[in-house]
C-alpha cells in the first residue's frame, strides 16, 4: 500500500493513498466538524461543515470528507478563513430552523446546537420565507418534523446502503427540497421497517424516537452496554437510563453489528416496566393463584421435587431451561438437576 | 455459524436457504445488502416465500415446501457432473465423498424439478452460480432444520460446502443463524440432555467424573435425559411427574398445542419461572418472578459463538430476582449450597470446566466479545472454525436420501402449512406483544394466501377464515398476498389468539427432536 505524507494543523501524518483529509485528521485525533459525513455511507458533501485550507490552494475551501490526501500537502483546520466560512454555513441553515431549543428531543446532542455554540451563532442574519411542514407521526416510533431538517441525507443514504430499504428520498428542488416517502405519504404507509438507524443518525431534531420523547436528555441518562435480548445476532447496544427506568436505546459502535440495530432491538423495551411484569412469587390455590413469599415459594418446590425424586426417583423430574436467560444461568440450571436432583433430564427451546 | 457475522460481506456468493434474514435476523441481512451492493457479491435464494431476501436475490428458487434435500442433492449432482468440485479439498480434507457422489447420482435437476417444482435450468443456474465461486457463503435457519428430515437437510447442506471446499476459510462456511439471543449459549452451557458445557457427553465416564469432582458430588447421572418433546409426552404418560420450566413458554412454541396443554396438566407439579404469566405460567402450581435481561448481569452467547456481557441497567422490578440467584436459592433449601456472589465468578467454573470457554472471563469481556472455541487467556478467540483441520480430523461426507414430509396435502387437508417469524414480533410474543408500538405496527396474527386461492375460495382480504388440520382448528384474519404460492398457505407463530401450533403436528426429526413447523396439511375455510 503506497502511503502519503502530510502535516495537519502542524501535525506530520502517514495514511494511505486515497485517504481523505478527514480520515487523516481523524487518524491523529484532530476533529473537523461535520453534519453530512458518516464513514460507513457514501460521500455526500453537501453540509461542507469540514471545509480546511490547504496550503497553495487559493481557489476555494476544499471538504475535508471529500479531499484526497496529497505528498507534501499542508493542511490547516482551524484559520479566521476556514471559521468564518464554518460560520456563514451555520447561519444559514438557522435562517431556517426553528430555535426551540428548550423544547427540542435533540437538546444536548444535537451537532448544529454544538456547533453553533462553538462558531458563536445566535441567529441568523438572514431573514425571509421559512419552510413549513406539518410533523409526520404516523409511525408509533419515528416521528418526522422537516422543518429542524437540515438535509444532511444521512437518513436517506443510511436507508438506502445499509438497510436496503430506500422508504425516503428528497423530492422537489431548490428550496422546497425535503425527504420524503413515496407520493409524501408519511412513514406509515411506506417500506419503512422502523429500524431507526435514521434517528441515530439525524443530526438534528428532525428525527425522533417517539418513545424517547419527554423521557429524558442525552446528558442525563445513563448508558449503560449491553447485549440485545431478542434474536441471535446478539447487537451490542446501550440502554438508556434515568431514574432506575430505560428511557431509550443507543448505538455503540465498533462491534459485530457495526451500530445497527433493528425495531425490536431500538424500540422494544417497554416490556421490562409492564404492568403485567411478575413481581411476586405465586402459589396456586384451589385453581386460584395466590401471593407468597420467596421462602415460601421455594420451600414448597424443594419439598415437591424432593417428594417426586423420593417416591418416583430423578428421572421422574425434568427441567426446561431458557435460550432467554444468561449462560451463567442455564449452566447452573444444569448443575442444579445433575448434581441435586441426579437427572440429565434437561432441554430447552433451541429446536423450536 | 462456522463462520462470522463480519465474514459475510467477504463472500462472492451467498446461498441463503430456508432463511427470512430480513426479518429474523434483520441486522445479518444488513450484511448480506452490503455484500451485494458494496463488494458485488451474488445472492441466491431457496425459500418457498417471495421473503424480502428473495426479492433481493440474483437467483431465487422458490420449492415446495419440505424438498430441501431434493434441492441440495440436485445442486451437488450439477455441481459434480458440471466438474466444479473443489477436488484438492475433498482429496485432502475429507472423506466419503464417494458414497454422496453415488447418492446425489439420481438427483437430476429434472428429477428435482418433479419433486420441488424448481426449473431445471434455475436449478443449474444456481448450482454453477455457487460452485464456481471463490468464497461462498451459505446462511440457513428453521427452513432447514424444522422437517422430520432436517438433520439430513444439514447434512445436504455441509456435503454442497465441502464439495465445493467452502469452509475453512474468511467468507465461506456453513452458516445456521440462531433465532433466540441466547440459544447458542444454551447449547453451549449444556441445557441438552447428553451434553455437559461445550458438548461433553454425559456418557464420557471421565468427563463425568471431572464434573462430579468440581460439583463436589459423589457421582453423576450417566443415562441420557429426555428431549423436549419426550419430556412433554414423559407428562402425558405420568413417567416425568415434575417439571421446572425457566423462561420457556412450550403452550405456545411447541407444536400440537392441545395435546402440550393435555400433557402439562397431568403432571403432579409444574414451576415455572418467567417475567409474565405465559400460557405456560397458567398452568404452573408455582410461578416464580424472574428478572429480565435488563435487571441483571450475566453473558449471551450469539450465532457467531460470541460470548458478550449482559449489563444491569435497571433493578429488578418488584421481588423479581435474577434466574441465577433463584436456581442458587432453590438449591440450598434442597441441601446443595451454590456460593456465587456474582455471575461473574459463575463464568470463572465454566471457563475452568470448558475447554472451549477456558479463556473467556468477565475481565477480558470489558473490551468486547470473544468467539469461542477460546481455550485459553492469551487466545484471541476463533473468527471461522475448521481452518486447515476439521474438528474431528476429516470432513465426514453424509450421504443423504430425501424423503416426504410426514404430512403432505391430500384431498381433506389440500393446502401446505408452513410457519414461521415476522419482524415485529419474537417468538411465543411474552415481550414483543407488551411494546405499544410494537402492537400498533402488526396487533395480530394473520394467514398469507395466494390470490389464486383466495379466489377459489371466495374469500377477501381481511376477512377471518377458519383454518383446520388433523390436530385442531384456529381463526386468523387473511392477507392475500403473493408472498405465499397457490396451494401454501403461512402463518407465524407469534400470537396465542391465532396459534400456529395448534396446526402443527408433533412429528419430529428422530435425530434432532425438531419438530416439522415447516410443512402440515391444513384446509381453510369460510366462516358462515
Amino acid at each position: 500500500m503506497k502511503m502519503v505524507n502530510l502535516t495537519i494543523d502542524g501535525c506530520q501524518v502517514e495514511v494511505p493513498l486515497g485517504s481523505t483529509v478527514l480520515e487523516a485528521a481523524q487518524k491523529i485525533g484532530i476533529e473537523i466538524p461535520t453534519l453530512c459525513y458518516e464513514k460507513d455511507l457514501s460521500l455526500a458533501t453537501a453540509c461542507r461543515m469540514c471545509v480546511v485550507e490547504v496550503e497553495g490552494n487559493k481557489k476555494n475551501l476544499p471538504a475535508a470528507c471529500a479531499q484526497p490526501v496529497m505528498e507534501g500537502m499542508i493542511v490547516h483546520t482551524n484559520t479566521p478563513k476556514v471559521r468564518e466560512a464554518r460560520r456563514m454555513i451555520l447561519e444559514l441553515m438557522v435562517a431556517n430552523h426553528p430555535l426551540d431549543c428548550l423544547t427540542c428531543e435533540a437538546n444536548g446532542r444535537c451537532k448544529l446546537q454544538q456547533y453553533c455554540y462553538e462558531y458563536g451563532v445566535k441567529e441568523s442574519s438572514f431573514t425571509g420565507e421559512r419552510r413549513r411542514f406539518t410533523v409526520d407521526d404516523g409511525n408509533p416510533f419515528i416521528e418526522r418534523d422537516l422543518e429542524k431538517c437540515i438535509l444532511c441525507g444521512l437518513c436517506v443514504r443510511v436507508c438506502d446502503e445499509v438497510q436496503g430499504v430506500a422508504a425516503i428520498d428528497y423530492s422537489d428542488r431548490g428550496f422546497d427540497t425535503k425527504v420524503t416517502t413515496f407520493m409524501d405519504r408519511g412513514l406509515a404507509d411506506s417500506p419503512c421497517v422502523s429500524c431507526g438507524q435514521c434517528v441515530y443518525l439525524c443530526p438534528v431534531g428532525a428525527l425522533t424516537a417517539k418513545p424517547s420523547k419527554g423521557k429524558g436528555r442525552d446528558f442525563e441518562v445513563e448508558k449503560v452496554p449491553t447485549t440485545c435480548g431478542y434474536c441471535g445476532v446478539g447487537c451490542q447496544l446501550a440502554l438508556n437510563v434515568k431514574k432506575d427506568k430505560i428511557v431509550g436505546v443507543t448505538n455503540l459502535p465498533d462491534n459485530h453489528n457495526q451500530g445497527y440495530l433493528c425495531v425490536k432491538g431500538r424500540f422494544g423495551y417497554d416490556f421490562v416496566d409492564s404492568p403485567e411484569r411478575l413481581t411476586t412469587p405465586l402459589i396456586k390455590r384451589d385453581g386460584e393463584f395466590v401471593e407468597a413469599s420467596w421462602d415460601e415459594a421455594l420451600d414448597l418446590v424443594a419439598q415437591k421435587m424432593a417428594k417426586v425424586r423420593d417416591e418416583h426417583g430423578p428421572d421422574a423430574i425434568a427441567g426446561l431451561s431458557s435460550a432467554r436467560t444468561t449462560n451463567e444461568e442455564n449452566y447452573l440450571f444444569q448443575k442444579f438437576f445433575r448434581a441435586v436432583i441426579g437427572t440429565n433430564n434437561i432441554d430447552h427451546c433451541a429446536r423450536l | 455459524m462456522t463462520n462470522s457475522i463480519a465474514g459475510i460481506e467477504k463472500a462472492n456468493v451467498i446461498l441463503a436457504i430456508g432463511t427470512n434474514t430480513t426479518e429474523a435476523h434483520p441486522v445479518i441481512a444488513i450484511r448480506v445488502h452490503k455484500a451485494q451492493t458494496r463488494h458485488g457479491a451474488k445472492l441466491i435464494v431457496i425459500d418457498p416465500r417471495k421473503t424480502d431476501m428473495a426479492q433481493r436475490a440474483d437467483i431465487w428458487l422458490r420449492p415446495y415446501p419440505g424438498t430441501n434435500v431434493a434441492i441440495l442433492n440436485g445442486l451437488l449432482n450439477v455441481i459434480i457432473t458440471e466438474g466444479l468440485l473443489d477436488e484438492d479439498f475433498i482429496a485432502q480434507r475429507t472423506e466419503n465423498f464417494a458414497a454422496v457422489k453415488e447418492a446425489v447420482a439420481p438427483y437430476t435437476p429434472e428429477k428435482v424439478e418433479k419433486i420441488s417444482g424448481i426449473p431445471a435450468a434455475d436449478l443449474l443456474a444456481a448450482a454453477r452460480l455457487y460452485a464456481q465461486a471463490e468464497r461462498g457463503s451459505i446462511l440457513y435457519t428453521m427452513g432447514v432444520t424444522q422437517h422430520t428430515t432436517g438433520t439430513e437437510g444439514v447434512m445436504a447442506v455441509a456435503n454442497l460446502a465441502m464439495a465445493t471446499g467452502n469452509l475453512g476459510k474468511e467468507g465461506t462456511g456453513v452458516n445456521p443463524l440462531r433465532g433466540q439471543n441466547n440459544v447458542q449459549g444454551a447449547c453451549d452451557m449444556g441445557a441438552l440432555p447428553v451434553f455437559y458445557t461445550g458438548y461433553q457427553a454425559v456418557t464420557d465416564p471421565a468427563i463425568r467424573e471431572k464434573f462430579a469432582q468440581a460439583w463436589g458430588v459423589a457421582e453423576l447421572p450417566d443415562k441420557p435425559g429426555l428431549k423436549i418433546g419426550e419430556i412433554i409426552e414423559g407428562a402425558g404418560d405420568g413417567t416425568v411427574r415434575a417439571l421446572f420450566v425457566m423462561g420457556e413458554n412450550p403452550m405456545l412454541s411447541d407444536p400440537d398445542i392441545n395435546h402440550v396443554e393435555a400433557c402439562l396438566k397431568n403432571l403432579d407439579f409444574l414451576v415455572v419461572q418467567d417475567i409474565f404469566m405465559t400460557e405456560t405460567a397458567e398452568l404452573a402450581h408455582v410461578v416464580l418472578p424472574a428478572a429480565s435481561f435488563a435487571e441483571k448481569d450475566g453473558t449471551f452467547s450469539n450465532t457467531e459463538r460470541r460470548v458478550s456481557r449482559v449489563r444491569k441497567a435497571v433493578s429488578p422490578r418488584g421481588q423479581a430476582k435474577a434466574d441465577w440467584e433463584i436456581i442458587t436459592a432453590l438449591s440450598a433449601k434442597m441441601g446443595y449450597e451454590m456460593d456465587y456472589g456474582h455471575p461473574g465468578e459463575i463464568m470463572a467454573e465454566i471457563a475452568r470446566l470448558t475447554p472451549s470457554y477456558g479463556g473467556i472471563s468477565y475481565e477480558r469481556l470489558e473490551k468486547g466479545g470473544l468467539q469461542w472455541p477460546c481455550p485459553d487467556e492469551e487466545h484471541p478467540g476463533t473468527e471461522y472454525l475448521h481452518a486447515g483441520k476439521f474438528a474431528r480430523g476429516l470432513g465426514l461426507f453424509n450421504p443423504v436420501v430425501y424423503k416426504e414430509s410426514a404430512e403432505v396435502p391430500d384431498e381433506e387437508y389440500p393446502l401446505y402449512l408452513t410457519t414461521g417469524r415476522i419482524l415485529y414480533h419474537y417468538h411465543t410474543g411474552t415481550m414483543t406483544r407488551r411494546v405499544d408500538g410494537l402492537n400498533e405496527l402488526v396487533p395480530t396474527g394473520f394467514l398469507e394466501m395466494n390470490p389464486a386461492d383466495a379466489e377459489k375460495l371466495g374469500i377477501e382480504d381481511g376477512e377471518v377464515v377458519r383454518v383446520t388440520s388433523r390436530r385442531g382448528s384456529i381463526t386468523p384474519r387473511v392477507e392475500i398476498t403473493d408472498k405465499v404460492a397457490p396451494n401454501v398457505v403461512f402463518i407465524s407463530f407469534h400470537f396465542r389468539e391465532a396459534a400456529a401450533n395448534v396446526l402443527t403436528q408433533a412429528a419430529y426429526d428422530p435425530l434432532s427432536g425438531i419438530p416439522e413447523y415447516k410443512v402440515s396439511a391444513v384446509k381453510v375455510e369460510k366462516i358462515q
